[in-house]
C-alpha cells in the first residue's frame, strides 16, 4: 500500500515549521505507524535528508515517550491507544495523513514532532510523591488497603504522562495528568498526610509554568491511552478547595 | 578470533563464615560517611530505570550530590517501565512454605548454578524490603478483598511469591523511584539530565572520576567531574535488533567503560524470552513481549501432526501436543525461561509451529476461561490480552494467542565484586548492567527485584566504604580533554563517511547475524561463522555508513550510529565468551552439550566459572579472567523441573 503524509518540519525551537508532503510505498497492514515512519526516515537518510525526528523508545504503549497529532488528534485514531500501537490497517490509504508535533505554550517544540515536556516533570517535582525515606518503612502488611480505594489508585497511576492530555486540551491544561497524579496518591492511606498540600503545590505549579486553566471540556479523557476519568479532576478540585479551607 | 588467558580474580569483599549472616557483617564493617561531608561528595548515576532511579534518589536522601543522567525525554520512561508481570520476595505472605532460602535457593537453580551464592542470598534477604519501600511509597500493588497484598506464581517457582499491579508491575515500580528521584530534584541533592547520553568515562589516576556526556537536543559535548560513577544503564540485548527492550536500550554506557578497563562478564548469557508476538515482517522494529504469567493459565501447546494447519479450535483435543505439560509434568507450563523457549524451537523445528512461517506456538485460555470465567480471565490479564489484540488482530478471548520466544533480558554485563565495584576503582555497576545475580539464566520477577536491591539497599550501603577516602581531588586537565576528544573525533567520523547504508541496515543485518548463529542454540561452526563475519561487517560499518545532518543538533541518526557501532563491537566478544564456553547452561546452549532428551548438560568440571574478559583492542583477542565460583550452601545437580 501507498500512503501520503504531510508532516510537519521544523529545524529548531526558533525556526519556522511547515507542513512537507511525503509518500510512502511498500507499507503493509501490519506495520505500525511508526514503522511506517522508519520506512521515511530511512530513505530520507539515503537521499541525504534529514529524517523526520520523532520521539519514541518502548514502543508498546507504556513509556509515555511518543505522541503526535494524527489529523488533529492526539495520538490519532485509535481508542485509548498510544501512537506507537496504532497500525496500518486503521488507516486509509486514499487519504492523506497530517501529522504534527503536540501544540501547547509549556511544550515547545524541540524539533519536526519531538516537543520539549519536561514541564511536566517539574509538576512531579513540586509535590507528586509520599515523602518516605529508604529503609524506614513499615511492614508492608502493617496497613491493609481497601480494594475500592486500591483499585481507584491504580487506575489513576496508570497515567504515562505522555502529554496527549494537554495536546487536546482547547485551554493547554495539564490537569487531567495532575489529576492522576494526585488520585493515585489521595486515594491511599500512606499519601493522607501531604494530600492537601500536593494537591495546592502540584496546582499551583502547572499554573506557574503556562499550562491552562480546566473548564472541563472533557477532550483530555477522550484522548488519554490510558483511558484515565474526568473524575479524578473532581477529586484533585475538592483536594485543591480543601487545602485552601484548611489552610494547607 | 582467539583469545588469552589471563589471571583469576577473586570476589574479595565478600565475607567468609555463614551464608546468612554476610551482608549484615559487610554492612556493618563498611565505612560511614559522616552526613556533613556527605554534600562534598559528588556521585553520577547513569540512567533512571528501576536501579538507577531507586539508587540516585537513596544516594540524594543519605545527602550525596547526585547528577543523573538518562537518554530519554524524562527520568520516568527508562525501560524498566515495560516490566509487565511482577517482582519476587521472600515475604512468604501466602503461607505456602516460601523463605529467603527458598528464593535463595530457586534462584541459584534457575541461574543453572552459576551464579554467586554471596550476592544471590542477599538479593533474597533484602526482597522483602523491597516490598515494604514500595508500599510505602505508594505503589499500587494488587489487592486481595481484605485489603492484603495479592501474590501469584511465576516460571521456576512452586510457590506464590510475585507481587504485582496488573500488567504493569515495572510501570508502577519505576514511577515509586521516579517520585522518590523527583523528591530529591525538588530537594536540590540531584541534579537531573534527561536527553543527555554518556559516552565515555573518564579515568584519572586509575580511579573513575566522571562521564563524558552528548546533550542530545543541543549536541554539546561535556565533561561531568565525580568522586564515584554508577552504571545503570541496562542491558544489551538489541545486540539483536529484534528484542523486547525499548529502541534506544543500548549497550554504549558499558561497553565504553569496558575499553576503559572494566571487565565484561559472561557476555554469551541472553535470556530469549518464550512469550512473545511473533514476528510479522521485515520491516518489524521490536518485539512486544507476553508476560510471564500468562503462563499460569494459558495452556501451552501445538498440533500432534506436522504440517497440520486446520485453525486451532478445528484440532480436536487428542490431536493436540501439550509439551510443556507432557514433558515436563511437575512445572508443566510454568517451567523456566530458557526451557519453555528451547522447547517452542524445538517443536517450531520439528515443522509442528503454528502461523505464518511455523515460527509460532499456542498459548491458550480456552480451559482458563470456562474454568474461571471470562471476567477473571479479563481482571488478571485483561490490559495483555488488549495488547495483543491490537497487534495481530486477533482476539485472544475467542481463539488462541500465537507466541514465540524472543530476546528479553541480558544476564552477562560489567563484572562487579559482592560491592558492585567494577574492575575499575570508583565504577559501581548496578541493576541489568551488571552480571552479579542471575548466573545464566534469570527467573522470571528477578529483574524488578534485583533492580531495586542493588538501587534502594545494596549500593547506597556500601558507596560509603569507597567514598569515605574522598573527596578525591581535582582530576587533571589532560584526562578529561583525552576522553573529550575521543568522543568529538568519533562523533565527526561518523558523521564523515557519508557512504550509502543507514544505521538502521547495518543493526538489522548484525541482528539477523546474531539470532541465527549466537541466539537460542550456539553450535562451534556458527560461532565460527560468526566471528568471521563480524569484523567484516564492523569494516563495512566505518565505510559505508551514511549519517546525515550534524553533531551541534537533535540529530536521531547519529544517536543510532554510535549505538551500533559499539554492538559491532560487543557481538564479537559474545560469540568469543559462547564458543570458548563448550558447555550448555541457562541460556546459552551449545547443541554440542546436551542430554539424550534435549536437555542442557553443564559442565561444572570445566565451567563453574565467571568468565570476565579484558579489552585488548577491536579485532584483538581479549584476555579472560577466571573467577571460580564456590558452592557451599547449594549443591550444584542437574536442572531438573520434570
Amino acid at each position: 500500500m501507498k500512503y501520503t503524509l504531510r508532516v510537519w518540519r521544523q529545524t529548531g525551537p526558533t525556526a519556522t515549521g511547515s507542513l512537507v508532503e511525503y509518500e510512502v510505498d511498500d507499507v503493509t497492514p501490519d506495520m505500525s505507524f511508526l514503522e511506517m515512519l522508519d520506512v521515511l526516515n530511512e530513505r530520507l537518510q539515503l537521499a541525504g535528508d534529514a529524517p523526520v525526528a520523532f520521539d519514541h523508545d518502548c514502543r508498546e504503549g507504556i513509556c509515555g515517550a511518543c505522541g503526535v497529532m494524527i489529523d488533529g488528534v492526539a495520538h490519532g485514531p485509535g481508542k485509548a491507544t498510544t501512537t506507537c500501537q496504532l497500525h496500518m490497517r486503521q488507516f486509509d490509504p486514499a487519504r492523506p495523513i497530517v501529522i504534527e508535533p503536540w501544540r501547547a505554550a509549556p511544550f515547545p517544540v524541540v524539533r519536526d514532532l519531538v516537543v520539549d515536556r519536561s514541564a511536566l516533570d517539574r509538576v512531579i517535582e513540586a509535590g507528586g510523591y509520599i515523602s518516605t525515606r529508604t529503609g524506614a518503612a513499615p511492614d508492608a502488611h502493617a496497613l491493609p488497603v481497601a480494594k475500592p480505594d486500591a483499585d481507584t489508585a491504580f487506575e489513576a497511576a496508570a497515567c504515562i504522562g505522555c502529554g496527549a492530555c494537554v495536546a487536546a486540551c482547547p485551554n493547554g491544561s495539564s490537569m487531567l495528568f495532575t489529576a492522576a497524579k494526585t488520585t493515585h496518591l489521595g486515594a491511599l492511606p500512606q499519601g493522607q498526610p501531604e494530600r492537601f498540600t500536593r494537591a495546592r503545590t502540584m496546582v499551583e505549579t502547572q499554573d506557574d509554568l503556562g499550562f491552562g486553566g480546566c473548564t472541563l471540556t472533557g477532550e483530555c479523557t477522550a484522548v488519554c491511552p490510558k483511558g484515565i476519568p474526568l473524575s479524578t479532576i473532581a477529586r484533585l478540585n475538592h483536594d485543591v478547595l480543601t487545602a485552601a479551607m484548611r489552610g494547607d | 578470533m582467539s583469545y588469552r588467558e589471563g589471571d583469576p580474580i577473586a570476589d574479595t569483599r565478600a565475607p567468609a563464615g555463614p551464608l546468612e549472616t554476610r551482608w549484615e557483617r559487610r554492612r556493618f564493617a563498611a565505612r560511614l560517611v559522616n552526613p556533613a561531608n556527605r554534600r562534598k561528595l559528588t556521585v553520577v548515576v547513569v540512567g533512571t530505570g528501576l536501579a538507577g532511579g531507586s539508587a540516585a534518589a537513596t544516594l540524594g536522601e543519605l545527602g550525596y550530590n547526585v547528577l543523573s543522567f538518562c537518554y530519554q525525554d524524562s527520568p520516568r520512561r527508562a525501560h524498566s517501565i515495560a516490566a509487565q508481570g511482577g517482582i519476587n520476595a521472600a515475604k512468604n505472605y501466602a503461607g505456602d512454605g516460601d523463605s529467603v532460602h527458598r528464593l535463595f535457593h530457586d534462584t541459584i537453580k534457575g541461574g543453572d548454578f552459576r551464579s554467586r551464592e554471596s550476592n544471590v542470598h542477599r538479593l533474597a534477604e533484602v526482597s522483602t524490603s523491597i516490598i515494604d519501600q514500595c508500599v510505602a511509597q505508594g505503589v499500587p500493588f494488587a489487592r486481595e478483598y481484605g485489603g492484603l497484598l495479592d501474590t501469584r506464581s511465576f516460571g521456576g517457582a512452586q510457590v506464590s511469591r510475585t507481587f504485582y499491579a496488573r500488567g504493569q508491575t515495572g510501570q508502577q515500580l519505576l514511577l515509586g523511584a521516579y517520585q522518590a528521584l523527583a523528591r530529591q530534584i525538588h530537594a536540590g541533592t540531584v541534579r537531573s539530565h534527561p536527553r543527555t547520553e554518556m559516552l565515555d568515562l573518564v579515568v584519572a589516576d586509575g580511579r573513575a572520576r566522571g562521564v563524558v556526556v552528548r546533550d542530545l537536543v543541543t549536541g554539546e559535548i561535556s565533561t561531568h567531574l565525580a568522586d564515584a560513577v554508577v552504571l545503570a544503564t541496562g542491558g544489551y540485548g538489541n545486540v539483536f535488533h529484534l528484542s523486547t527492550n525499548a529502541k534506544g536500550c543500548n549497550t554504549t554506557a558499558i561497553w565504553r567503560a569496558h575499553k576503559r578497563g572494566a571487565l565484561f562478564a559472561n557476555p554469551c548469557y541472553t535470556q530469549i524470552h518464550p512469550t512473545c508476538i511473533p514476528v510479522s515482517g521485515d520491516h518489524q522494529s521490536k518485539l512486544t513481549l507476553m508476560s510471564e504469567s500468562l503462563r499460569n493459565d494459558g495452556r501451552v501447546w501445538v498440533p500432534v501432526q506436522a504440517g497440520d494447519d486446520r485453525p486451532p479450535n478445528r484440532i480436536p483435543e487428542d490431536e493436540r501436543d501439550y509439551y510443556l505439560e507432557r514433558m515436563y509434568p511437575s512445572f508443566g507450563n510454568l517451567v523456566p525461561r530458557d526451557i519453555a523457549s528451547r522447547a517452542a524451537k524445538a517443536v517450531c523445528d520439528a515443522g509442528r509451529g503454528v502461523g505464518p512461517g511455523g515460527l509460532g506456538v499456542y498459548l491458550d485460555f480456552a480451559d482458563a476461561i470456562e474454568r474461571l470465567g471470562r471476567a477473571s480471565v479479563a481482571a488478571r490479564y485483561g490490559n495483555l490480552f488488549e495488547m495483543y489484540q491490537r497487534i495481530t488482530d486477533e482476539d485472544p478471548y475467542q481463539v488462541p494467542m500465537r507466541i514465540y520466544p524472543a530476546v528479553h533480558y541480558t544476564m552477562g554485563g560489567l563484572w562487579v565484586d559482592y560491592d558492585l565495584r567494577a574492575t575499575i576503582p570508583g565504577l559501581f555497576v548496578i541493576g541489568e548492567a551488571n552480571f552479579s545475580d542471575h548466573g545464566a539464566n534469570r527467573l522470571g520477577a528477578s529483574a524488578l527485584m534485583q533492580g531495586l536491591a542493588d538501587g534502594y539497599f545494596v549500593l547506597p550501603a556500601v558507596i560509603g566504604d569507597y567514598l569515605a577516602d574522598g573527596p578525591f581531588g581535582p582530576v587533571g586537565a589532560d584526562a578529561v580533554s583525552e576522553a573529550e576528544s575521543a568522543v568529538r573525533d568519533l562523533v565527526t567520523t561518523l558523521l564523515s563517511i557519508d557512504g550509502d547504508r543507514t544505521p538502521e541496515s547495518f543493526h538489522r543485518e548484525l541482528g539477523r547475524l546474531m539470532w541465527d548463529l549466537c541466539g537460542m542454540e550456539r553450535s562451534e561452526e556458527g560461532l565460527h561463522k560468526a566471528l568471521d563475519r563480524i569484523p567484516s561487517l564492523r569494516e563495512e560499518f566505518w565505510r559505508r555508513v551514511k549519517v546525515t545532518g550534524s553533531g551541534a543538533e537533535l540529530n536521531q541518526a547519529l544517536e543510532k550510529a554510535g549505538r551500533v557501532a559499539d554492538f559491532l563491537e560487543l557481538a564479537e566478544l559474545m560469540c568469543v565468551d559462547a564458543l570458548h564456553r563448550t558447555e550448555s547452561c541457562g541460556g546459552h546452549f551449545r547443541v554440542e552439550s546436551q542430554t539424550a532428551d534435549g536437555d542442557a548438560r553443564r559442565d561444572d568440571d570445566h565451567f563453574a566459572y565467571v568468565a570476565a574478559w579484558e579489552f585488548t583492542g577491536v579485532g584483538e583477542p581479549p584476555v579472560l579472567h577466571h573467577e571460580h565460583l564456590r558452592f557451599e550452601a547449594v549443591r550444584p545437580t542437574v536442572r531438573s523441573y520434570k
